[in-house]
């Protein structure tokens, strides 16, 4: 009798086999979770751990980097301080970036104003594959370009190499320019329809409407969409070092060879040996370019919360 | 100005500015098929490149961008397939899945180039691995997971919640459901995404040039042991892939036909991703009916 009772206990508190496939299945699931958290938080680690070992016994202080235009990590100053002068990149990065930004922002605003107000019909038929397609083009393939079309236009017209921040500009222009869009026409679209239809029977042209009420209301999300192309701008690296001339001088002008962060780190990593004073200045470099898109990525968060309030 | 020449005016700018935008589209396009397409032979597509003279083809190049791409397929799909369930199925509101989905949004804005660093220093230098295939494969992982995670958790999220709860009412353990039930019902969706991020994988350089490496060496096509460094399989072997071969002939190649070879690798490349675009349109579509019937 007692030992029936123990079996009957036994199979009642065994876990079924669908509940042991619950867990397992949870567990699995919770471990790619896992994965990937573990991944962000080595590449930061593992980034700065290089990018610091720049600033601990040796000479060179945050704000020489920062702040000093001579690049040339191998050599050191008259006063025995290596040339870690990153200002030239900075820069470089921070004008392409701006320029391209400013460059992008009202054919982006236009054309997602023309998609989404003026003729929703055409846009969706013929300007929505074309941003979807712009945004598939590999960059290399841009770089190509503007190598074979951009540098030499530029050269023709305005003189010199035509290599340089003008070039860099322009290729990264077309490569942000479907990211900024398709982020307005989701800005635009989240806009109320019923806030068009009452500056409409107030007596408003389509365009008093679009500029003082439309624009207006989708002004969080347009910023946003501009941040995510300048935060794109700033870390595309192939493009823009093919074109924008790769010499780490302050640019004198737009058509003068620059370089950017992104630039410096692709041609140079592969040239310095692991551990050398040159090769931990270049991880301090990607270590300044991982900051920049973490505050670009804080800065759509608050623009987010900022809109969201309202 | 009244206001309604105003409205004219920015009518007509408007539309000049959504067609400016189709003729950049229409003369990049132009310009790559134009160059590059009389370039492309079969003798182009199967040849193995040439580093100081003329007529040299993208053969290898080609093999390695598929292979590379189907490796680390292989890797990411599991892992993000796992992570999408995890988000869309199990997580609750709670400040962890906040921090979760914080992590996997900054992961997704991290420019490639510091992906590709952060390869380089683990899997090359501190595994081991080399410049290799597998070191490539797992860069474009990290550079891979965090989008195709984001598409997989909507594509899961679109089915219906009755779905969910027909399946638990059948006594099925969330799992089974999400095995049996959910997946099958967001197939279409899941595909689409695994395409078009395969489009992104396939033209990304700027992880690969420290990773996968910048060499393409000769293949011997007919060994086919993975443990052979020379036959095609081999995971253990430097990579060019096709796109890192248009950034490094174009920056410092030394073949006097440089701009043929990119031009031609460029079409092919261009082709290739609008294909994947395509197939990701058509994929979804056709499995959608086939599946629902519709």
């Amino acid at each position: 009798m007692q030992n029936q009772n123990d079996d009957i206990r036994a199979a009642l508190l065994r876990k079924s086999r669908s509940s042991k496939l619950e867990r397992r299945g949870k567990f699995i699931s919770w471990l790619c979770i896992a994965i990937i958290v573990v991944v962000v938080f080595a590449i930061f680690g593992f980034v700065a751990y290089r990018g610091l070992s720049t600033f601990f016994g040796t000479k060179v202080t945050l704000w020489n980097f920062l702040s000093k235009t001579a690049w040339a990590p191998g050599t050191t100053d008259a006063s025995g301080v290596p040339k870690v002068g990153a200002l030239p990149m900075i820069v470089g990065s921070f004008g392409v970036t701006l320029l391209s930004a400013l460059l992008a922002t009202p054919f982006a605003i236009g054309a997602a104003i023309f998609m989404t107000e003026i003729s929703p019909r055409w846009g969706g038929k013929i300007l929505q594959p074309v941003i979807d397609l712009l945004v598939g083009i590999p960059s290399v393939v841009y770089g190509f370009i503007g190598l074979s079309v951009v540098v030499p236009l530029i050269r023709h017209v305005f003189g010199g190499t035509g290599f340089g921040i003008l070039a860099g500009t322009f290729v990264l222009f077309v490569m942000i320019l479907p990211t900024v869009t398709s982020m307005t026409v989701s800005a635009l679209r989240a806009v109320p329809r019923n806030y068009r239809q009452a500056s409409l029977a107030l007596g408003a042209t389509r365009w008093q409407t679009i500029y003082k009420v439309v624009l207006r209301a989708a002004t969080p999300g347009i910023l946003t969409g501009i941040v995510f192309g300048m935060a794109r701008a700033f870390g595309e690296a192939l493009a823009v070092q093919m074109v924008i001339g790769n010499a780490a001088l302050l640019p004198q002008n737009l058509i003068s060879p620059a370089s950017t962060l992104t630039s410096v780190l692709t041609s140079g990593i592969g040239n310095t040996v692991m551990g050398s004073l040159e090769n931990n200045a270049l991880w301090s470099l990607a270590l300044l370019l991982l900051l920049m898109s973490l505050a670009f990525n804080l800065i759509t968060r608050w623009i987010g919360k900022r809109g969201a309030m309202k | 100005m009244t206001a309604k020449r105003a409205d004219k005016i920015a009518t007509i700018i408007l539309d000049v500015i959504a067609g400016v935008i189709v003729l950049i589209l229409a003369s990049l396009l132009g310009y790559i098929l134009v160059r590059g397409l009389p370039e492309v032979s079969w003798h182009f597509l199967t040849s193995p490149s040439k580093a100081f003279s003329s007529g040299g083809g993208i053969g290898i190049q080609l093999f390695n961008s598929f292979y590379l791409l189907l490796l680390s397929m292989l890797i990411s799909l599991p892992l993000a397939m796992g992570a999408g369930i995890y988000l869309a199925e199990y997580s609750k509101p709670s400040f962890a899945t906040d921090f979760v989905r914080t992590a996997i949004e900054i992961l997704s804005s991290l420019p490639s180039v510091v992906v590709g660093l952060f390869g380089f220093l683990v899997f090359v230098l501190q595994f081991q691995i080399g410049f290799s295939i597998l070191s490539g494969a797992l860069t474009l992982t990290v550079f891979n997971l965090p989008l195709l995670t984001r598409n997989i958790e909507d594509a899961l999220r679109q089915v219906d919640f009755a779905q969910r709860e027909a399946g638990l009412a059948l006594g099925l353990s969330r799992w089974e459901t999400v095995l049996r039930i959910v997946i099958p019902e967001a197939l279409p969706g899941i595909i689409s995404g695994v395409v078009l991020s395969a489009g992104r994988v396939f033209g990304e350089a700027a992880a690969l040039i420290y990773t996968a490496g910048q060499s393409a060496p000769a293949l011997n096509f007919a060994d086919w042991n993975p443990a052979s460094i020379s036959s095609p399989l081999s995971p253990m072997r430097p990579a060019e892939t096709l796109a890192v071969h248009i950034w490094k002939i174009n920056s410092e190649g030394i073949q006097p036909d440089a701009s043929a070879v990119s031009a031609g690798a460029s079409a092919v490349l261009i082709l290739a991703v609008l294909l994947f675009n395509f197939a990701a349109r058509f994929l979804g579509n056709k499995l959608h009916k086939k599946i629902t019937a519709g």
